[in-house]
Order: C-alpha cells, then structure tokens, then sequence
C-alpha cells in the first residue's frame, strides 16, 4: 500500500466580487498517493488553478478557502503563512501557467534557483549555485552553468519552464503542482517536457498534480484523473476506466472534443454551448443546460459525487448507457 | 554594461552641443540687450562696450566664440557687473544651491520611497490614507504658500526653526526650507512607488516567490523592490533637476546665499552672459542626471542593456 501525500477535504474557495460572493471551488475532495499522476481537467474557468493556488496559500487578497488540505498531520489550508513558508517551495511546489512571466526579470536564473536552497536546506550560497546547476542540467538544459547567468529574458518559452520546473524541483517536493504546464509552448516542445515531468517525478518520488484542459496530455501520462466543472469535481477514477467508459456526460464530451482521443468516434466536436458563468449556476445539475441526458430530476436536485463502480466516482443521476450518438 | 555606459556617454555630446546651440539663439535673437538701461549711454562707450563683448561680430562669429571659450570652461562673463563672471558666481552661489537642492532630494527620496513601499504593502489600510493626504497636501500647496505656512507656524509662532537667513553651519536654518522643497518631491516618488509597488506585488513572479516559501520579507526585498523602482528612478532625474531650479525660488523666500538671486537679478537685467551660462550649467547638470538614471536603470532591468 502506498503513502498518502495529501488529503484535501471539502475544499472551497470563494472570492468577494462587488459585494457578492463567487464560489470558484466547492467541496473538493481527494487523496494524492506517492508519486502517482493525478490529472485535473475541466474547462477554462472551472476552479482548477484556484483550487490549487488556495492550497499553497496564494489565493488574491479577495479570496478566502475553506476546508482542509493535509501535509501529512499538518493542515495548509488555513496555515499562518509565516509557518506556510517552511512548506512552499520544499514539500509541495508549484509550476504556473505561464512560464514567460513567472519567473522575475531582474534576476539572473542562478540566483531564483539558489535562494530556495539557501532558505529550506541552509546551503550556503556558493553550494546552492552548484546544486542549482546541476538541477538544471538534470531537466536537460544545455551548458548549465553558462545559462544559469542568464536573465530569464535570454532563454526561450521551452528553456524558461525547465528552469520552473528545475525550480520547483530542488528540494524534491513530495507533491508537485504543475498548471497547464505545456499550454503556452510549442507542440514538439509540449512532448518532451511531458517525458521529463514523467521522469523526474519518478526519480524523486514526486506526485504530480497536472492541471490541463488537454485530454491528450493526460492520456499519456497521468494514472489517475479528476474532471471538473463549474467549480466541482464531476468524475473521478483511473484514466484508462475514464477514457473507455466516461460515466459523466461532461467528460463523454470533453473526450469527444479531444483530437487523438476522439479517434474512435467519426468525428470531433466540441461540445455544446458554454461553460457556466460561476455567479449564475443553473439550478438542479451545473451541466444541465449542455447535456443530451438531462430528466426532470437533474433540473430539480443536484447529483451529488457518488462512488460509481470500483475506485470511481461521478455525479450524475443518469444511470443508462453514455452513447455518444446520442450527444451527436 | 560598460559598453552600454560607453555608448550612453558618447551619445550625450551631441545632444549638450545642440542643447547648446538652442540656448545661444533663443537668448541672442530676443529682443533687448544688456545696454538698453533707463538712461542711454554715449554712441562711443556703447560700440566699446559692444566690441568689448563682441556684440558687434555677427551672429555666428559670436556663437563660435562662444563655443570655443566652453570648451576651455569658460562659462561667459557678466555683461552688467564688470569683472563678474558666470564662473564666479557659481563658485560664490552653487555649492550652497547644490547642498540645499541635494539634501532635499536625499530626504525626499528616501522618505518617498519608504512611503510608498509602506502603503502598497498596506494598500486601503489607515498607512495608505496617511499617504495620500500627504501627497495631497505636497502636490497641492504651491511652495512659496508652504513656504510661509511653515515660517508662520515653526518659526514664528512655535520658534522651532528660524524663519529665514543664514548662518554658515547651521542646520536649523536649512529645515524649513528642505522641508519646503522636499515636500512635493516626496510627494511624487511615493505616489510613483506605491503604484509600481503594487502592480509588481500581483505579477506572476512574486507569485512564484511566494510559492518558494522565501518569507514575504525576502519576497519584498529580492523580489519587489528592484523591479518595482524602474518607473521611479526614471523620474528621479528630471525629479533633482526640479529640485534645483526650485532651489532658487526657495533661496529667495529664504535669503539664502545660493545662485537663486544673482540669477534673477540678472535675467531682469538681461545680463545674457549670466542667463546664458547658468541655463547652460543646468542643461549640464540635467544632461549628466539623465545619463545616471540611464545607466541605473539599465541596472534594473536587464533588458535595456541589450537595446
Ligand atoms: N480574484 C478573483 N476574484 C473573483 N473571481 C476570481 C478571482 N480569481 C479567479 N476567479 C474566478 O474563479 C474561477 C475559477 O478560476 P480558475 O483560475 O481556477 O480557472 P481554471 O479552471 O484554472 O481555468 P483556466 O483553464 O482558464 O486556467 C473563474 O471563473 C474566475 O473568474
Ligand atoms: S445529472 Fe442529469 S444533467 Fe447532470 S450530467 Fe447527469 S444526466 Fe446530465
Ligand atoms: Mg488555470
């Protein structure tokens, strides 16, 4: 039996906007076991990144989280960021969307590397920069020693998240968190930083939490996989139980919208209309508006994440076959 | 970065020769010369006096003569008070000009720059409201009404700080007015500060440097703040420079001995010689400003450098 890493319990963020309340995530639950892949798909806006920012403590000032997120027997969520700290960057780290911005302009790569060891393994200067340039050769950047002068301005898309990712890779986190980590890159790029989150996740011992919209990304790498929708989780399971049988009509559809994965139907669609606005979630089930099995009880009660067979589970009172003709 | 300072320095010569060139012409073809007092002089001791100056050479001779004596630092002399000379004056006048103008933008800076840190990382807490009714009440105020609110109440009815005068040495003479001169100047790099403070606070990378669990002091201080004091230091420069042009007009309120009243009685006398050379020694000073705010900035961000 393998370790838990991580338990999120009944997880919600919600932000203040104009004098009301947006919930942009609600009752997550989930468990991350030692260096499993757990995907977390959903469209643009359906609280996948805030459900993780408010983990790590980096929610707007407009933000609040509830409910707990347990390192071990400590919780984060709800953490002093004072004692956070000892935590960020050393236990559980984060890669974030956007490589070209997230890495700060007026420093040299070196020293964004090093300050981590100095600070969680109190390594002198001298002896971070060295263990710094080995990381980054590690995530096969070329003359390491040479670019880790570099201001991050003098690398390319591709180069910037292997320094993210040696970055966050440092201290051997047990979790990492990597949002939408090939989004912004090349498409012959995307596979090899796949291959390399794959491998060195593996090498440490890493979880991986990989956020993405992309079911091809998942297909290849993730073991597990969470679909969400308008701030909730909608399915869970093993991939491969996900990807041959969906028993969520959103994830039916999400697959049907995929290329690659959507071989086996004729065609790809998109799927139909919009995602919800937060604000205004339909009554009933959020996905109702978009499904093609929608009944009077999904407009009436809201299907609660029930387990659905064997380690899965989903939301949703249709209990009949998923045929994608029908959706079609 | 030596380069780039190379390039920079090289690249200001032409700008001071055309900056230059403008000053002469403007103050040569305006109308009015240093002789047209209230009572005519004698034709003979006017063409001397002309000659002496070379006011009778035309134009172009006059501007080349000019030249030639800045390039041997010689600023002109003055066209009104025989044997005075722009050199002279600066020497008497500009220490104590450059002291007052300095001191108030080391204050200034410093003080701005606290303030708007302070703000921006309590931004829409009580810090914050304090800052704005200060920058309020700097930005607002014209200096020479600050000048005399503040003479009236620490000098005069507090007894604080004397009111005005100078005695050589002492610092008390010099709080009201740095304090009158610091005030706006203050005022501007905090607003400037605590803006770019709390644009830089949400950007990703400190996003990444709290995720890093470095301590948001380490966050602020490695982080934030160089980042954060570009758009500031771009206007330090034309900040010190307004800081020494506001000098005179304070020297004036004050009676202090800086170049702030020879200056003024010589532009009401039309003394171009004085006119001339102290805009030209200020069009220096701002030029050579403008260079190290260039080079620091290429400090701070790494970018410009390779422009
Ligand atoms: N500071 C904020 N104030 C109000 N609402 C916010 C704030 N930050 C995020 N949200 C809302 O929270 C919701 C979830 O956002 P989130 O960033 O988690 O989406 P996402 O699933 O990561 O989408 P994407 O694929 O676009 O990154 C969005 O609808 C967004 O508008
Ligand atoms: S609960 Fe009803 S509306 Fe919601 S996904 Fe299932 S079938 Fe569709
Ligand atoms: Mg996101």
């Amino acid at each position: 039996m393998s370790n838990t890493v991580l338990t999120v319990e009944d997880l919600s963020v919600t932000f203040a906007l104009h004098g009301s309340e947006v919930h942009a995530v609600r009752d997550m639950n989930f468990t991350l076991t030692e260096g499993e892949i757990l995907a977390v798909v959903g469209e643009s806006g359906s609280g996948k990144s805030q459900a993780f920012l408010s983990i790590m403590g980096l929610l707007a000032k407009n933000g609040r989280v509830t409910g707990n997120a347990m390192l071990g027997d400590v919780n984060l969520v709800g953490m002093d960021k004072v004692k956070l700290d000892a935590y960020r960057g050393k236990d559980i780290a984060m890669i974030f969307q956007d490589p070209m911005t997230s890495l700060n302009p007026s420093l040299r790569v070196r020293t964004q590397l090093s300050e981590v060891l100095v600070k969680h393994r109190g390594f002198d200067k001298e002896k971070a920069v060295l263990a710094a340039i080995e990381m980054l050769e590690r995530v096969g950047i070329p003359e390491p020693a040479k670019r880790s002068n570099a201001f991050p301005h003098e690398l390319s898309g591709g180069m910037r998240q292997r320094v993210m990712i040696a970055m966050a890779l440092l201290c051997q986190p047990k979790i990492l968190i990597a949002d939408e980590p090939t989004t912004a890159l090349d498409v012959t790029v995307q596979a090899q930083m796949l291959d390399l989150f794959k491998s060195l996740t593996e090498d440490f011992g890493t979880a991986l939490v990989l956020i993405t919209h992309d079911l091809g990304v998942v297909a290849g790498i993730a073991d597990r996989m969470m679909v969400m929708y308008g701030g909730r989780a909608v399915e869970k399971g093993k991939v491969d139980d996900l990807f041959y049988d969906p028993k969520h009509p959103y994830t039916l559809g999400l697959l049907h919208s995929t290329p690659h994965i959507a071989h086996r139907a004729a065609r790809l669609d998109p799927i139909q209309g919009l995602p919800p606005s937060l604000e205004h979630l339909p009554k009933g089930c959020s996905f109702n508006p978009r499904c093609a099995f929608r009944f009077e009880r999904c407009l009436a009660e809201r299907p609660p994440l029930a387990p659905a067979g064997e380690g899965r589970e989903k939301a949703c009172f249709y209990e009949g076959e998923l045929n994608y003709e029908k959706v079609a | 970065m030596l380069g780039y300072a190379l390039r920079r320095v090289l690249s200001a010569i032409p700008i001071a020769l055309i900056a230059v060139s403008v000053c002469f012409f403007i103050l040569r073809l305006a109308p009015g010369g240093p002789f047209d007092g209230e009572r005519a002089l004698p034709p003979l001791v006017l063409a001397n006096l002309r000659a002496h100056y070379s006011l009778d050479q035309p134009l172009v001779v006059q501007y080349f003569i000019y030249i030639w004596r800045l390039l041997h630092g010689d600023l002109g002399p003055s066209m009104v008070i025989e044997g005075f000379s722009v050199s002279r004056l600066i020497a008497i006048g500009f220490p104590f000009t450059l002291t007052l103008a300095l001191t108030a933008f080391v204050i200034a800076t410093a003080i701005g720059l606290l303030a708007g840190m302070v703000a921006a990382v309590n931004q829409n807490k009580w810090p914050d409201y304090v800052l704005v009714l200060a920058v309020m009440i700097g930005v607002i105020i014209p200096n020479f009404l600050m000048a005399a609110l503040l003479q009236l109440w620490f000098g005069v009815h507090l007894g604080w700080f004397p009111a005005g005068g100078w005695v050589t040495g002492s610092w008390m003479h010099l709080v009201l007015p740095v304090t009158v001169l610091a005030w706006p100047h203050a005022a501007r790099i905090s607003r400037l500060m605590r803006g770019s403070m709390i644009e830089i606070l949400g950007t990703n990378y400190v996003r990444t440097a709290r995720s890093k669990g470095l301590g948001e002091r380490l966050v602020l201080a490695r982080h934030a703040i160089k980042p954060a004091l570009i758009p500031v230091v771009s206007y330090l420069g034309p900040g010190l420079s307004y800081l020494l042009t506001g000098s005179l007009a304070v020297e004036q309120i004050f009676g202090l001995p800086g170049i702030g009243k020879y200056f003024v009685t010589a532009a009401l006398n039309r003394d171009y010689g004085i006119v001339l050379g102290t805009t030209i020694l200020y069009m220096f000073i701002i030029l050579a400003l403008n260079l190290i705010v260039d080079l620091v900035y290429a400090w701070l961000d790494p970018k410009v450098r390779y422009r």
